[in-house]
């Protein structure tokens, strides 16, 4: 999927059984509970899905938990009842087929497509990691160009994380 | 001191983590060679009990050991740093005190 293209839609349900799909300019954040990459950012993507009220955010844990326990569905539901629920929905795409149509390699990987659904965003939050004060800028300069109707200057970086584990 | 550093392609932590622990072991005076170990296969995790990459391991045993109930499996490791960030890979600091109690 090219940086124009029209996103694939999808229905996945969210650890409370709801179903969930990308509506108006929405954040597709893969992601999981295992990997540290993942878990480092995942408090910037939080804090962004927080701030941009009337944007979509879904967060989508793909991986195979058949090996990787912690990243089934019920460690997923353990995992926002702990932290008192989240202002994202958190999806399980149990057959993977999401994060293929998307090509996703590495949680975390982030798209963010517009109110048309054209892919406008693809990669990490940011530049590091390591450094909470970034704060997810990269995601969000993408954010303010599409909410502005226009292309973010940066279209694309490369999506820095854990290999999305594969059945 | 023997030194190893295991690590698994899934991962793209070790690369910062062998630049840590070659400088570590250049500041503590410490000549050795590290010896990368890739491990491909859940079978090799659990042969090498492998917790994850990155691991270093000083004269064969973990120099930040795991908790005892971590899964021996292909994954990247969580660490925490001294200030309680998750990390993928450790503190250096916690890789200067493991060179330290094994010199």
């Amino acid at each position: 999927m090219n940086i124009g293209d029209h996103a694939p839609g999808f229905s996945l349900p969210d650890t409370d059984g709801r179903e969930h799909g990308p509506q108006g300019v929405t954040v597709v954040a893969f992601t999981c509970n295992h990997c540290p990459y993942a878990l480092a950012w995942h408090d910037r993507l939080l804090d962004a899905a927080r701030d941009y009220d009337g944007v979509t955010f879904l967060a989508i844990n793909p991986n195979d938990a058949e090996r990787y326990p912690a990243d089934s569905m019920d460690a997923m539901r353990e995992r926002v009842s702990a932290d008192g629920g989240w202002p994202l929905p958190y999806l399980r795409d149990e057959t993977q087929e999401v994060a293929r149509a998307y090509d996703a390699k590495t949680t975390p990987d982030l798209f963010v497509l517009d109110a048309e659904g054209r892919l406008r965003y693809r990669g990490a939050p940011d530049a590091d990691h390591r450094d909470p004060s970034l704060n997810a800028a990269w995601l969000r300069e993408a954010l303010d160009a599409v909410l502005a109707g226009e292309q973010p200057a940066r279209p694309e970086t490369d999506p820095v994380g854990c290999s999305v584990k594969w059945r | 001191m023997r030194v190893e550093l295991l690590w698994w392609e899934g991962c793209p932590s070790h690369p910062e983590t062998l630049g840590d622990l070659n400088r570590i072991l250049g500041e503590e005076g410490v000549d050795a060679h590290v010896e990368l170990v890739e491990v491909k296969s859940d079978d090799q995790a659990r042969r090498e009990r492998f917790p994850g990459s990155p691991t270093i391991r000083l004269d064969g045993q973990d120099a930040l050991p795991a908790d005892p109930g971590e899964p021996f499996s292909l994954t990247c490791r969580i660490y925490r740093l001294r200030d309680g960030r998750v990390s993928p890979t450790p503190d250096p600091g916690d890789i200067r005190d493991a060179v330290r109690r094994t010199r």
